[in-house]
């Protein structure tokens, strides 16, 4: 069983570390954690990846508000590109009561391993429908969030020059969704926090800022009040920290740390934190670089990835209008493309992102800008064909 | 006809002597010229993709050559990488390891047919096919029946894909004579090989909107080797809840195919059934001539013909159908992302069939083959 686990961890390529998890910890899995769904380490088989004559299949999940339309660019952009990528596309109804379609979601997502999407809109507000997006994470044991905050230079923003990664632990802590009313009145909610997901988490974070010459981890927690349970994440990490003796680790209280971003945010280079804190600090951030329409996020699990626009709101407000930001989705696409391994296409197509906002400074509303969303797709189109045209195919 | 003949006898000893690729002395052959200005917006206007090239034996250079002819005529964007390949020819043939580096280098390979004699003069149980498939990993060979308009059928409306397993099963030579007068020949049946062939099947469906994958085997008589793959593809089909799945026996099989063909949608089968079934539904609609296939590893893709005859007799005659050979450039066209060049030689392929004044004899024609590669030239941009 050991074994099985540890091949199984091993398939994620770029978190090698994870290999090095005990046997001890693998044998504590039994039957019961898994049938109970409670939120450890999940179990999943793994099964061949869609990937066939060099194409991937990656399930597209459109989503709600501004979704299907920036879906729609990026097809037109990696049609446009010749990327060797497919899209399965899949529609979630946000106001079906049955899981159904998340169901099938979730198995798409399965077969594929990959997946880009929107925001899917919970509209029910039945307690046994559960959230789609945290439900996906959960049954997908998508462990950790990964947010690159560069700033873009020639976008207005509070702060330039920032780049910080925040690394999120996604499906335990306080978004466990065990909820009850004790007596009428008094309801408890309960933040888990176990030291597999933390050490997953911990190790993530260290495997991250080993390989991308990264020099300082931060662990983010409220230990002083929550002595239990981020006191387990807290000691994880400065357990896993031995194990890395060139990278410094230090800890910060979440208050103080909200205070610090705003303040002195270049202190920090790779953020490692629970599930509420990671989307507390993410929005901060994101607002601190110019807003919700520039960041992507990765989430991985041992098996499977999922890329989506970094702060994970669907903009309905604007949807239809013309004016949304294209960049976070499709800075999710140059994620996907990148986990996928075609770094000559990620490489094009954010090398065009980045001309088109740094240097044409063709930005829309919300940085600032006057262009439609449409403008700035056709600046960006225009560079990929420029530079797509140039390159030898499969070199 | 004299022309094409002069063409190939000038691209044959370049193609026999040339071990090393020619890229783009290649193309300074072809005879005809870039007619037609290709006006609508293209993804990759510029840059040329590379694609390695196994002209194979019996025809199969004369057939490339005519797709040349055409994509050239069509001015694709695709520079060939050529190699002379062959186990009949085997002091001439490049090395395996060479032909393998160019086609995973490029992604993508045009093949001719290879000959394989039916005794192997070194002794040796693996052909040479054999060999490119496994240092490949080409684990999935798809082939698309479909009844192809303007040539006269035995069945209408036949759109069927018959998937199959093609690096193990019958083919994995392992032979041997334990007493003499005994020989045994092992059959390989693995759960991973099953599993990625029947994921490769049900993502093929989900990708090109297929309703129904039908599993090929014969269980019942061979109950853990066909047994294993039939368990594989059920467990597969779980995952897939929109795709209906059934199991069919290969005899059974074979009957419903040329009593009702048109009950199929995608198939998927181990490695011997597959070769049956393929030829079996290739003869169905329209020959050997008429049927483009493709060889799927994760990294690249192996074009070729449906049905694999390398129709020796035929090798100089002019009078080969080019047609499969033609599909599989438009589908490799696809794969790449060329959809615009493909659809203008798909489109002109079945204008000038659907006209029907131009055919090889193999489908009830009487034209040559360079009549109908001219005709499909002189048809580029028109629509059927």
């Amino acid at each position: 069983m050991a074994c099985r686990i540890v091949s199984k961890l091993s398939s994620l390529g770029n978190i090698r570390g994870i290999e090095q998890i005990s046997c001890r910890q693998a044998a504590t899995l039994s039957a019961f954690d898994i049938q109970h769904k409670s939120p450890v380490v999940r179990k999943l088989k793994s099964i061949p990846k869609a990937q066939y004559g060099g194409r991937h299949t990656v399930t597209m999940l459109p989503g709600g508000g501004i979704g299907p339309e920036l879906m729609e660019h990026v097809r037109e952009i990696f049609r446009l590109g010749g990327m060797p990528v497919d899209f399965e596309v899949v529609n979630i109804d946000p106001h079906s009561d049955g899981n159904d379609d998340l169901e099938y979601l979730i198995t798409s997502i399965k077969r594929n391993g990959v997946a880009i999407k929107g925001n899917i809109e919970t509209g029910s507000l039945d307690t046994g429908i559960a959230s789609r997006n945290v439900a996906l994470r959960n049954e997908l044991d998508l462990f950790v969030n990964v947010l690159k905050c560069k700033s873009y230079p020639g976008v207005p923003a509070r702060y330039s020059d920032l780049d910080i990664i925040i690394v999120r632990q996604n499906t335990e802590g306080e978004y466990a969704m065990l909820e009850h009313e004790s007596v009428h009145g008094v309801v408890e909610s309960m933040k888990i926090v176990t030291a597999e997901n933390s050490e997953r988490v911990a190790r993530f974070a260290f495997e991250y800022a080993k390989s991308h010459g990264r020099k300082r981890v931060t662990t983010i927690h409220k230990a002083n009040i929550m002595k239990l349970s981020d006191g387990l994440f807290l000691e994880t990490s400065n357990r896993v920290a031995k194990d890395y003796p060139n990278i410094a680790h230090n800890n910060m209280i979440i208050d103080n740390c909200c205070m610090q971003l705003v303040s002195n945010p270049h202190q920090f280079d790779v953020m490692n934190m629970t599930n509420l804190y990671g989307t507390i600090v993410s929005n901060v951030i994101c607002g601190l670089m110019g807003g919700a329409g520039l960041l992507s996020g990765r989430n991985y699990g041992d098996h499977y990835a999922v890329f989506e626009p970094g702060t994970r709101n669907t903009g309905t407000s604007i949807a239809g209008k013309g004016i949304a930001n294209p960049i976070a989705m499709l800075n999710a696409a140059v994620d996907m493309l990148e986990h996928l391994g075609h770094n000559t296409h990620a490489g094009i197509l954010s090398d065009a992102i980045r001309k088109t906002v740094c240097d044409d400074k063709i930005l829309t509303a919300d940085l600032g800008g006057s262009a439609s969303t449409k403008e700035v797709v056709n600046c960006i189109k225009k560079y990929v064909i420029e530079e797509t045209s140039k390159m030898k195919w499969f070199d | 006809m004299a022309l094409l003949r002069k063409s190939v006898q000038l691209l044959l000893p370049k193609v026999c002597h040339n071990a090393a690729p020619i890229s783009s002395a290649q193309r300074l052959l072809h005879s005809s010229e870039a007619h037609r200005q290709v006006a609508e917006e293209v993804e990759r206007p510029q840059g040329k993709t590379k694609c390695t090239l196994i002209p194979g034996d019996g025809i199969g250079p004369e057939l490339l050559y005519c797709v040349q002819e055409v994509f050239k005529a069509a001015d694709v964007p695709i520079e060939f990488e050529t190699f002379f390949f062959s186990e009949v020819h085997a002091g001439m043939s490049a090395p395996l390891e060479q032909v393998a580096g160019s086609v995973t280098r490029n992604g993508i390979c045009l093949k001719g047919t290879l000959a394989t004699p039916d005794y192997s003069n070194i002794g040796e149980l693996q052909s040479l096919n054999m060999k490119l498939r496994q240092a490949l990993d080409l684990y999935a060979n798809v082939v698309h029946v479909k009844s192809w308009p303007g040539i006269k059928l035995r069945h209408e409306g036949i759109d069927a894909v018959i998937i199959r397993e093609q690096t193990e099963g019958e083919y994995s030579a392992l032979e041997h004579e334990s007493v003499p007068g005994v020989v045994e020949c092992l059959k390989i049946v693995t759960a991973a090989k099953s599993e990625r062939i029947a994921k490769f099947a049900f993502d093929y469906a989900t990708k090109h909107n297929r309703k129904k994958v039908t599993a090929v085997h014969k269980a019942n008589i061979m109950k853990l080797g066909d047994g294993l793959f039939l368990k594989s593809c059920q467990d597969m089909a779980k995952m897939y809840p929109k795709i209906e799945f059934e199991a069919m026996i290969v005899d059974n099989c074979t009957m419903q195919m040329v009593s009702n063909p048109q009950q199929f949608d995608v198939l998927v089968m181990p490695n011997l059934y597959g070769s049956i079934l393929d030829n079996l539904a290739s003869g169905l609609t329209g020959g050997a001539g008429c049927v483009a296939g493709a060889s799927y590893s994760a990294e690249c893709v192996v074009f070729e013909p449906g049905a694999r005859h390398t129709y020796s007799e035929a090798v100089g005659k002019n009078v080969a159908n080019p047609t499969a050979m033609l599909l599989c450039g438009a589908k490799m066209l696809q794969h790449v992302n060329l959809h615009f060049y493909s659809d203008l030689i798909r489109n002109s392929l079945a204008k000038v069939y659907i006209d029907g004044k131009v055919k090889t004899k193999d489908v009830g024609g009487q034209s040559t083959t360079k009549d109908l590669v001219y005709a499909i030239i002189q048809n580029l941009g028109n629509k059927p």
